[in-house]
């Protein structure tokens, strides 16, 4: 049997031509229209989150707020806000006892077996950091994970393969695997609430005012002030992920 | 919260990646194995190992046709993962997964096995009858030519595919070295040398499991193992191991030594949780002791049938090492939290979508496909003719 040389390689051509064509013609089928947000210009934003610790009571408002809005499992292991309880002794600074009991969703227990007032005692709302360069954007195999233009980051549960390297990639431990859609599942700053002009659930909820969503590309926004006149720090910012979750007086023992 | 000591993020309860991702790293580090040594007699002439070329070629095949499988049963949803050809996301370390194992299978194994095989083929569907017949003809593409000149651009060819593969072979486990090593978030993976590790340690375990698969395929078909090339086996297994161990000791003695922020945590988990399986077995049960055994026949005089059996010792053990290195990594990198102040632990399930039961039968599979290439496609040429009488 003989195949003739041009014949062949015009034929290979136009399978790999059409093969490629098929994939972004199904790439553009599944992409679907963009949910319409009328009055909302996402290249206007960027979106951060100012955490103040010195306001934090840990009352886990934050955390009930979020589970309601967002319809976050209520399983172990499932928290797209969680509140930390860092106590720290001065002589062994190294070794802080922390906690963080069903992410602080019903607040914390008191502390009855060491003095407390030789500790320094304080709570750390956590949340996703939206991170302007995100390891678990990064690693995503198919992209279902990305930054929206406003400086969000999101999953297409329509596209997410469960794989978990987001999972692990992510630094802070914000992601997890939705038990009822087997799709990774993080903090959304509450997308459906901040393109039609409304703060997150859980910046609503915080009695003391210790979260504050922020919008970096407003002039006007209160965190040009805030960033200017306080302390501020993210999370482990050795990992140079680019996090936009700032906290105002963040003790260095905190991870 | 039982399972667990001091504090972890209240998302680590759940361990993301199961024994089934364990297997994942083990068995395509077998295959790149088996196709390093198989490249040994292709490539660099040792005469020494051609009675094993064959048998390692399909070996690599069968172990390469099920590496997907666990990946593919860990997924939330495995219909979604055909997505990773049509749009993969070119940052991702495991996006390339997809392409570097279509490339490895279509465009080296099977290849090299093809041309290989090729005159086996035909002599095959020429001599038999039915549906045997027809399925040769299939496998031998249709074409009947073994004429000397096409059997000479056969070997050209088979030559040119096995100087690919090679590159291709430390490709596909380097590469499953780097979709841990590059995890930054991690400092049990983040290293620049998990890579290399993974290559070596996959050398390592490819030529253990050629070898015993040898040894057991000349005792089933009771022929004598021939023990020169089983010699020369050993020997190349253990230079490997000497490199492969190298690399894990400098990178524990750099870890020790610059003792970071994560070490105090690393170090309690290797001293507690992962004591049996990083100590024990790996380091004690499955390097120290083969590679004494493999030294012992270096340096003293013994007779063959004490030579074999202390390779099939220090083959299995071998195995087993490089299994615990496997779990060490895959499980040892997740029993420690983020926040390094606390621990959990790993419960595997039995007969669960990721339980203990599917990775027994994950492992089995290979074999099973095995025993039926190796029916299909005879590696020993003494048989071969046997059969097509």
């Amino acid at each position: 049997m003989e195949v003739n040389r041009r014949a062949f390689l015009v034929d290979s051509g136009w399978w790999l031509l059409l093969t490629g064509a098929a994939a972004l013609a199904w790439q553009h089928v599944e992409a679907g229209t963009p949910e319409a947000a009328p009055n909302y210009t996402t290249t206007d934003h960027w979106w951060a989150m100012i955490l103040d610790i010195e306001k934090c009571i840990g009352c886990g408002n934050c955390v009930r707020a979020c589970t309601l809005e967002n319809d976050v499992p209520r399983e172990p292991g499932c928290y797209r806000t969680w509140v930390e309880r860092y106590q720290v002794d001065p002589a062994d600074r190294e070794h802080p006892r922390v906690d963080s009991p069903d992410g602080a969703s019903e607040g914390f227990p008191e502390i009855t077996d060491r003095p407390v007032d030789r500790l320094k005692i304080f709570f750390v709302p956590k949340l996703c950091n939206h991170c302007a360069h995100s390891p678990c954007v990064q690693v995503c195999p198919i992209g279902a994970t990305f930054e929206s233009p406003d400086g969000v980051v999101l999953v297409d549960t329509a596209r997410c393969l469960g794989c978990r390297y987001c999972v692990q990639a992510c630094p802070y431990g914000c992601r997890f695997i939705n038990p009822r859609t087997h799709t990774a599942e993080k903090c959304t700053l509450c997308y459906h609430r901040i393109t039609r002009g409304l703060t997150t659930a859980c910046c609503e909820a915080c009695p003391t005012g210790a979260r504050q969503l922020a919008d970096l590309k407003n002039p006007d926004d209160p965190i040009h002030e805030f960033l200017r006149t306080h302390t501020v720090n993210v999370l482990k910012p050795q990992m140079a992920t680019g996090s936009k979750a700032y906290y105002n007086g963040l003790d260095g023992v905190v991870r | 919260m039982p399972g667990v000591d001091g504090f972890i993020y209240p998302n680590e309860i759940e361990l993301q990646w199961s024994v089934l991702i364990v297997l994942y790293p083990f068995i395509t580090g077998l295959v790149a194995g088996a196709f390093i040594l198989a490249s040994l007699e292709r490539v660099f002439n040792v005469e020494a190992v051609r009675p094993t070329y064959r048998l390692a070629l399909l070996t690599a095949l069968a172990f390469l046709l099920v590496a997907p499988l666990p990946l593919q049963m860990h997924l939330g949803h495995p219909e979604r993962s055909f997505q990773m050809y049509l749009t993969p996301h070119r940052a991702s370390a495991m996006a390339m997964f997809g392409f570097v194992y279509l490339w490895y299978l279509m465009v080296v194994l099977l290849l090299e096995i093809w041309f290989d095989y090729r005159r086996d083929l035909v002599l095959a569907w020429r001599a038999s009858t039915g549906l045997k017949r027809r399925l040769y003809g299939v496998l031998a593409l249709g074409s009947d030519n073994i004429s000397p000149a096409s059997l000479r651009l056969d070997d050209r060819l088979g030559r040119i595919v096995t100087i690919v593969g090679i590159p291709s072979a430390f490709l596909l486990h380097g590469y499953v070295g780097f979709i841990f090593g590059s995890v930054k978030a991690n400092p049990w993976w983040s290293t620049p040398l998990m890579p290399i590790v993974f290559l070596f340690s996959a050398i390592v375990s490819g030529i253990a499991l050629v070898m015993l698969l040898y040894v057991a395929s000349c005792w089933l078909r009771r022929v004598p193992v021939d023990m020169i090339c089983l010699d020369t086996i050993a020997r190349y297994l253990f230079y490997a191991f000497l490199i492969d161990f190298s690399l894990e000791m400098l990178d524990l003695l750099h870890r020790i030594y610059e003792a970071d922020e994560s070490f105090r945590a690393l170090d309690f988990m290797v001293k507690t949780r992962l004591f049996t399986s990083q100590i024990v077995l790996q380091i004690v049960v499955g390097t120290l002791v083969p590679l004494g055994l493999l030294a012992l026949v270096q340096v003293r005089r013994m007779s063959a049938r004490a030579r074999r059996a202390i390779y099939v010792v220090a083959g299995v053990l071998t195995l087993v090492g490089i299994f615990a290195m496997r779990w060490n990594v895959v499980i040892g990198g997740q029993l420690f939290s983020k926040s390094f102040l606390g621990y959990t632990t790993y419960k595997m399930e039995f007969a669960t979508r990721e339980g203990l039961l599917p990775a027994i039968l994950v492992m089995i599979l290979p074999f099973v496909i095995l025993v039926a290439l190796v029916r299909l496609l005879p590696p020993w040429p003494d048989r071969a003719e046997v059969h097509e009488g």
